[in-house]
């Protein structure tokens, strides 16, 4: 039997081991090595690349102080957040009327939910640009009602950042929310009513907490990929507003810096663990006062 | 509030004076094509233990939704102390319900989940904190305040339900099949303890069960549900003894069922020729006047066998024992007829009839009685 636990796991382990944690070794031995002179990287130990993230070299080789990457870093870490929390706003409703309806249109909602995962991120993309582009369907549109003649740009700032974002990532919110909500008592939300608590009071204090850990499921499943976004910023916020997904890529691609963009990629990865770490005590801490 | 023992003598009060709690006037109930309650009409009286009785499907739950605002009348009203309570949503209903499955919310603790119902009512803190205290006192069930209802018994969590649907001084209290998911030790200590409850605070209790030993047990009055109708509304006295029809007859307890022809009817008797052939003068009070076909129905208690058969004499052969600890129910075979009686054990030092022996038994025929239709 041990034997069998042992052969029978060993793919699973290698490919583990190959996939994920021989590329992150590898990654962190670039982090603390020197740029080569034309690219990539000669191992000579050194913490340069992690420096660079806070300090700048001056003429006379003195640091001095530079809170560029930081916010760099901040940025992403805002864009992920408005993302996670849209996505929580909108799912919520979303999820909710999805289980209100019969069981065969619930089937093929959440199939829909699901469809653009079929679709290249990329195309998905772009079809945003199509959408809110020059000539696009929301300017033909707005134009056509002879409201507004002369409209700013759609594309190319946070706003359609933004909304790409969340277009991506809302299926990963709604699925888990779909989930807790389905899962939730009818019988506690006509409880609330009968014990005199009206709709909103019974969202705020019955619906909402039952179905918490949904929302935070989803929550951690859209905001951790939003953090490394690359596609978003490029295409729709134009690549003018850097985050740390474009910082990385540049590194290794134009900069030619790839122990710094493994520096940042390092920093990257540690803010998802910061993240995921004090959602986990959040739960043990839960389950302890259960326990008690 | 806890009106313990003020309130008015219960028992043999004249219904006529007692105020009404809930009036039920007209209302009937439509899902799609399906009539799940034709018209009904009936009063409910303050300080009442109300009983909804019938098997499921019959309608007593759609008509406790009504009362709590969950399903709407497709016609009628539903008047609470006098007050038409039709456009008020639930939460506007100074009615509370207990759940069959208590429905107690898992993410708050016993004192939150009673407090909760106060909060939304807009009742100041102290006033909450006391009357949480004293619901949970009255439960027996203080020590556990700072549990979550995931942490008690079924019966714990029976009472909590209780205590929190009793906190907001509900005009009427709604109890949805609430014995329901107990074992059946723990469901006759809360019977005792629901009844004792509503002594206790006075208040009026309307009770929706399929189980009619519980009705018969706790109730004032029981509403006899079948088929979306009214089949009776009576004591419990009334609806065992006089049962007004078939149905009401074969639900609640046992009983034999003669199909017979009414000779003649005067005042609580009526004259009937049985299939045996035999005439008998047996009680009734829900024969119509034109009726010609009846059910006679003989509960097996009231039929005597040997020495104990008295009245009516009839013979017959015993086909099948069931030895029931305090009781023997036998099925004896007269002519045609399948008769079941029961008898004590108790009474009788003798041991049980063997199947196949040939018996004698006998009846009043004024403890026979003649159902309507």
């Amino acid at each position: 039997m041990r034997d069998f636990r042992f052969w029978g796991l060993l793919p699973a382990h290698v490919l583990m081991a190959l996939t994920l944690i021989v590329p992150i070794l590898i990654i962190v031995a670039v982090s603390f090595s020197t740029r080569g002179a034309y690219g990539g990287f000669e191992f000579t130990f050194t913490t340069d690349a992690y420096r660079q993230i806070l300090f700048n070299e001056g003429w006379t080789g003195e640091l001095e102080f530079n809170p560029q990457y930081l916010y760099i870093i901040g940025r992403t870490v805002l864009l992920a957040c408005c993302t996670t929390f849209l996505c929580m706003a909108l799912a919520f409703p979303i999820a909710y009327w999805i289980t209100l309806q019969g069981h065969k249109a619930r089937v093929i909602l959440l199939f829909a939910v699901t469809l653009p995962f079929w679709v290249s991120m990329i195309v998905r993309v772009y079809a945003w640009l199509i959408i809110l582009g020059n000539d696009g369907v929301i300017e033909k549109g707005l134009r056509l009602t002879g409201l507004v003649d002369d409209l700013p740009s759609l594309l190319f700032n946070n706003g359609a950042m933004l909304a790409g974002m969340v277009y991506s990532y809302i299926p990963l919110m709604i699925l888990p929310v779909f989930a807790s909500i389905e899962k939730l008592d009818p019988a506690l939300i006509e409880a609330s009513h009968d014990l005199h608590g009206s709709r909103w009071v019974t969202l705020r204090r019955i619906i909402l907490p039952l179905c918490w850990p949904g929302l935070v499921a989803g929550a951690i499943l859209v905001f951790v990929p939003c953090l490394g976004a690359v596609l978003e910023p490029v295409l729709l916020g134009g690549g003018k507003i850097l985050m740390m997904g474009n910082l990385i890529q540049m590194q290794f691609g134009g900069a030619r810096n790839w122990p710094f963009g493994a520096s940042i990629a390092i920093v990257l990865m540690c803010l998802v663990m910061v993240f995921l770490l004090l959602n986990g005590l959040r739960a043990t801490r839960k389950a302890m006062e259960e326990m008690a | 509030m806890i009106r313990a023992g003020t309130g008015p003598t219960r028992k043999g009060t004249d219904l006529e004076t007692r105020k009404k709690a809930v009036e039920i006037r007209q209302v009937s109930k439509m899902f799609g094509t399906f009539q799940a309650l034709e018209t009904v009409s009936f009063d409910i009286y303050d300080n009442e233990f109300f009983t909804l009785l019938g098997p499921s499907g019959c309608g007593k739950t759609t008509l406790l939704r009504m009362i709590a605002g969950f399903e709407e009348p497709s016609t009628g009203q539903i008047v609470l102390h006098g007050n038409d309570i039709q456009a008020l949503p639930p939460h506007k209903r100074r009615v509370n319900t207990v759940f069959q499955n208590y429905a107690l919310f898992p993410h708050m603790t016993l004192e939150q989940n009673i407090a909760y119902a106060l909060e939304n009512l807009g009742w100041p803190k102290e006033m909450i904190r006391a009357r949480v205290a004293e619901m949970l006192d009255l439960v027996h069930m203080s020590k556990f305040a700072r549990r979550k209802p995931q942490q008690l018994s079924g019966g714990q969590r029976q009472r909590i339900a209780l205590a929190r649907a009793l906190a907001p001084e509900p005009e009427v209290l709604l109890l949805d099949e609430p014995l329901s998911a107990l074992d059946l030790k723990l469901r006759q200590a809360m019977r005792e303890e629901l009844r004792a409850l509503q002594r206790q605070t006075g208040l009026t209790f309307v009770f929706v069960t399929h189980d009619q030993e519980e009705a018969l047990d706790m109730s004032d009055r029981i509403c006899v549900l079948g088929d979306g109708r009214i089949q009776q509304l009576g004591t419990p006295r009334e609806v065992y003894e006089d049962p007004s029809n078939r149905f009401v007859a074969h639900f609640i307890g046992e009983t034999n069922f003669f199909d017979v022809d009414v000779l003649s009817v005067e005042g609580d008797m009526a004259r009937v020729r049985t299939p045996l052939g035999l005439d008998l003068t047996a009680s009734q009070k829900h024969v119509a006047a034109d009726q010609s076909r009846a059910t006679l129905s003989l509960r097996p208690e009231k039929i005597g066998l040997e020495e104990q058969a008295t009245g009516e004499i009839l013979t017959g052969t015993v086909t099948s024992t069931n030895y029931l600890g305090g009781y023997t129910y036998y099925v004896i075979r007269v002519g045609e007829a399948d008769i079941r009686v029961s008898r004590r054990n108790a009474m009788s030092h003798v041991p049980s009839l063997a199947e196949g022996a040939t018996v004698r038994l006998g009846f009043l025929p004024e403890s026979a009685r003649v159902l309507g239709q």
